[in-house]
């Protein structure tokens, strides 16, 4: 079992949970994630690292509640604690000799985009953050950001904070002016498809770290494969982060459906059972 | 003793004249469920033997003086003594002459494939029907594991050595090298990536042919045995071999992380929703408990037409389990002819009484579909062509004969191969063009102290295979662990 050792609400329906994990914590790094399950009749789902602490042993990650696993999950406390912890699994993400780069984090994402940026600040590259969010409650890590001393641009669908703007438009702007040599766009699936688009018009290199629906998470199981410049690759040993020009994020946004039956009745079930009516 | 199996009661235990007249009865049936009955759940189809079906099948031995059916085993259990002790109704003291070869008889008499093995080679295979020698081994296994976990069978455990060894997956391979080590006294932890051990036992093959608290049974044992388990240890990303070796402090270590990773065909439209790769589909239902959503969280496409492209125990397992999911209809497409499906005959003859629909000589050509979604599969008719060198005649496409069959389910059980996290970690290990690690006979690798086994090293092969492999490398880590220094 791996203990739950704190936990924070961030946004209405995002969390922030830390997970004694020593083996893990030693060998996590950015962009990597680990695969969950909080009981034994429960899902195996992936969640990436927001941080990770070597010393005490301790995981950190953010997740949205969107199904019966996120939901379970945002009912859970300190001192409960999870069935199964697996990871680091994935390639870490690429942050060495970036130059100036663009790290674009639209909802949950923010919670992968946070060590990203960081590791990439910490080696030495010209980090500016396009953090986005529908609206001012959903938006997430703002401080954090702020505190790694990154330039950010803070923008929300709705205006209610920062620029009212979608992430694509200060992305545009950036690559227009020349101001950065590359991008990487973690989010949604659908931001991420626009973010690639808008860098590619202007021949700017755009990493994405995909989200297919996986199981094993080792390369046992081929949930999760995407095709990637017209061949086939699995997200979870081969990735998650993909040359976003090269994506083909139709046949991802469709994979990413399999389930949505089954799910809609999960969920349904849970809530009705626990009652929590959602607040 | 069972009442009422007392006949040949002259029987002296021991030496290799027969101690009464063989039976001339035939081979004693295996007591299943119906095909309707069981085409409707997830129980095992064979039901095995009563202790009197049991003897009544080991009289029918003829306790040759030489044998044969030893020699046709991979592990050469000493199938002529078990026989004999089922015979004397002394049920302990066969399994005991099992587990001296073979630790897992309730698995492998259930899963081994006796008909290319010990039972083809059995002397009255000859003129009549071999002793049905698996059927028997499952009946030592499970009286075994029936029995209070002291009164089992256990291997004595040696004087600690103060020596320990890291075993790598909890398959075949792995759960026999670890009881083997531990047996001889070395503290030994089995790291498994996944959150149950067990392996393709676990993952692969379903509950109708292997139930998963026979597996548990077995692990059980082990860990009585003093084998420590660590669950979600991915070796490669959680801990590498280096790590193990140094750091952790592991005298040796042994990788039986066999041939994972699923192969796709390239064809058109493969990953369409409602393409599973049988691992996949298998996995979701035997490890996620698919089949029991949303008792159980993870979910599975039911799907109501399903083409299973494959021939063999793979194909056929998923082929069962759609039906088991409520398939209407279930294609085995296939590129050779039935006598090539390298799947056992019992489970082709299972499947086919099941309703399975076998479409032989059609090779896959394109998965087509609709908003995403799967609504059939193109094949090409082949026919067999000329014999090749070695004999075989292959399949050759027939021009402009492609078809479509109407579905909305393709499960691909076209192979599997090496899963390189372990190895992409350690560059020292030498592997073959196809990424199977390269071992000695004794499972030694290129690496000091690191030895190899099963799936891993030889491609998919069989359970019995990866065990014998296991034990193979024990021994041969042991002597390492032992060298003088
Ligand atoms: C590499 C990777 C990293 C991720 N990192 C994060 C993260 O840091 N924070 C976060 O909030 N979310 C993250 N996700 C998404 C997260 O895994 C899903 O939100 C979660 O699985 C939903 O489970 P559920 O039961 O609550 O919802 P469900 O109702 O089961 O599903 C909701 C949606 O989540 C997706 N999903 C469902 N099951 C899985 C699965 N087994 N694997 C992947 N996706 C699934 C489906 O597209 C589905 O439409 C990540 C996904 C991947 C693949
Ligand atoms: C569906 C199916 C049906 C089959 N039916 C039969 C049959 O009827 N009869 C028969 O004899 N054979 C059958 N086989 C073949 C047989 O199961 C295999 O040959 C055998 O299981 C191989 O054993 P193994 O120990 O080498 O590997 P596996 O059983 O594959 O076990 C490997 C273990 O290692 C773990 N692992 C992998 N990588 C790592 C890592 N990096 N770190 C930690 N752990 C790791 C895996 O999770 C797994 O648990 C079948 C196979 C399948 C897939
Ligand atoms: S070969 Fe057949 S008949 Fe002879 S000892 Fe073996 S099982 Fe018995
Ligand atoms: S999740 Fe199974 S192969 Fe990637």
């Amino acid at each position: 079992m791996f203990p739950i050792v704190h936990k924070r609400r961030l946004s209405r329906s995002v969390y922030e949970m830390g997970v004694q994990a020593p083996a893990i914590a030693r060998k996590a790094k950015a962009g990597q994630f680990f695969i969950l399950r909080t009981d034994e009749e429960g899902e195996r789902i992936p969640l990436t690292f927001s941080d990770w602490d070597p010393e005490s042993g301790v995981i950190s990650f953010i997740f949205m509640r969107v199904g019966k696993t996120t939901h379970q999950l945002s009912h859970l406390e300190t001192g409960d604690a999870l069935a199964d912890v697996t990871g680091p699994l994935g390639i870490p993400t690429h942050v060495d000799g970036l130059g100036r780069v663009a790290v674009v984090g639209g909802g949950v994402g923010a919670a992968v985009a946070y060590p990203v940026a960081r590791a990439m600040q910490e080696a030495g590259s010209d980090v500016t953050v396009v953090l986005g969010a529908r609206n001012a409650d959903l938006l997430i890590l703002e401080e954090e950001f702020r505190s790694l001393g990154v330039d950010l641009i803070v923008v929300t669908d709705d205006g209610s904070a920062g620029r009212k703007a979608l992430v694509t438009e200060p992305l545009r702007e950036l690559c227009e002016t020349g101001a950065i040599d590359s991008a990487m766009a973690i989010g949604p699936t659908i931001m991420m498809r626009f973010c690639a688009e808008t860098a590619a018009e202007h021949g700017v290199p755009c990493v994405v770290s995909l989200n297919p629906i996986m199981v094993d998470g080792t390369g046992m199981c081929g949930s999760c494969r995407v095709t990637v410049g017209g061949e086939t690759r699995f997200a979870c040993v081969d990735g998650p982060d993909f040359d976003g020009h090269e994506v083909d994020f139709e046949e991802l946004m469709s994979r990413q459906r399999v389930y949505t039956d089954e799910e809609r009745l999960a969920d349904a079930e849970y809530t009705e059972e626990c009652s929590c009516r959602l607040e | 003793m069972p009442a009422g199996v007392s006949e040949g009661g002259d029987a002296t235990s021991g030496g290799d004249t027969p101690r009464r007249k063989p039976s001339r009865a035939p081979r004693t049936p295996m007591p299943e469920q119906s095909p309707v009955e069981r085409r409707g759940n997830f129980d095992e189809v064979t039901l095995g033997y009563s202790p009197e079906e049991a003897v009544a099948e080991a009289e029918r031995c003829l306790q040759c003086k030489n044998p044969t059916c030893i020699e046709g085993c991979p592990v050469n259990i000493d199938i002529k003594s078990f026989l004999a002790r089922v015979i004397d109704g002394d049920f302990h003291g066969g399994v005991e002459v099992i587990k001296v070869k073979n630790v897992l008889p309730s698995v492998c008499g259930r899963v081994c494939p006796q008909e290319d093995q010990c039972e083809v080679v059995c002397v009255l295979a000859k003129k009549y029907e071999p002793v049905a020698i698996g059927r028997v081994e499952r009946f030592l296994g499970d009286f075994d594991l029936a029995c209070d976990i002291e009164a089992r069978c256990h291997p004595e455990v040696g004087e600690p050595t103060g020596r320990s060894a890291a075993i790598v997956g909890s398959g075949p391979a792995g759960l026999a090298c670890a009881q083997e080590l531990a047996r001889l006294g070395h503290s030994v932890a089995m790291l498994e990536g996944l959150h149950a051990p067990g392996g393709v036992l676990v993952y692969g093959i379903p509950e109708f042919r292997l139930p998963k608290d026979i597996v548990q049974a077995e692990i059980d044992a082990l860990i009585e045995m003093g084998v420590e388990l660590r669950t979600n240890v991915v070796v490669g990303k959680t801990v590498t071999l280096d790590e193990l070796m140094g750091e952790e402090g592991f005298g040796t270590v042994f990788i039986g992380s066999g041939a994972g990773l699923p192969v796709f065909l390239g064809i058109p439209g493969e990953n369409l929703n409602g393409v599973y790769s049988a691992n996949e589909f298998l996995t979701r239902n035997n490890l996620m408990k698919a089949y029991l959503f949303p008792e159980y969280d993870t979910p599975i496409w039911r799907g109501r037409k399903i083409a299973v492209v494959g021939g063999g125990n793979v194909a056929m397992d998923s082929a069962r389990t759609a039906l088991r999911l409520g398939a209407e209809e279930v294609f085995l497409v296939y590129r050779r002819s039935e006598e090539e499906m390298p799947a056992r005959a019992e489970e082709v003859e299972h499947a086919r009484e099941e309703g399975v629909e076998f479409k032989m000589l059609c090779s896959p050509a394109e998965v087509t579909g609709r908003d995403g979604w799967v609504t059939g599969l193109v094949a090409t008719r082949m026919e067999l062509g000329e014999p090749d060198d070695s004999g075989r005649r292959s399949p050759v496409c027939v021009m402009g004969s492609d078809f479509e069959i109407a579905c909305d389910t393709v499960i691909m059980a076209v192979g599997t191969r090496a899963n390189p996290l372990i190895s992409d970690a350690a560059p020292g290990l030498e592997l073959t063009d196809r990424g199977y690690i390269v071992t000695g006979d004794d499972g030694s690798t290129s690496l000091p102290g690191v030895y190899a086994g099963g799936d891993i090293v030889t491609g998919a092969a069989t359970v019995i295979e990866a065990m014998g492999a296991g034990k193979r490398a024990a021994t041969a880590m042991d002597a390492w662990l032992q060298r003088p220094r």
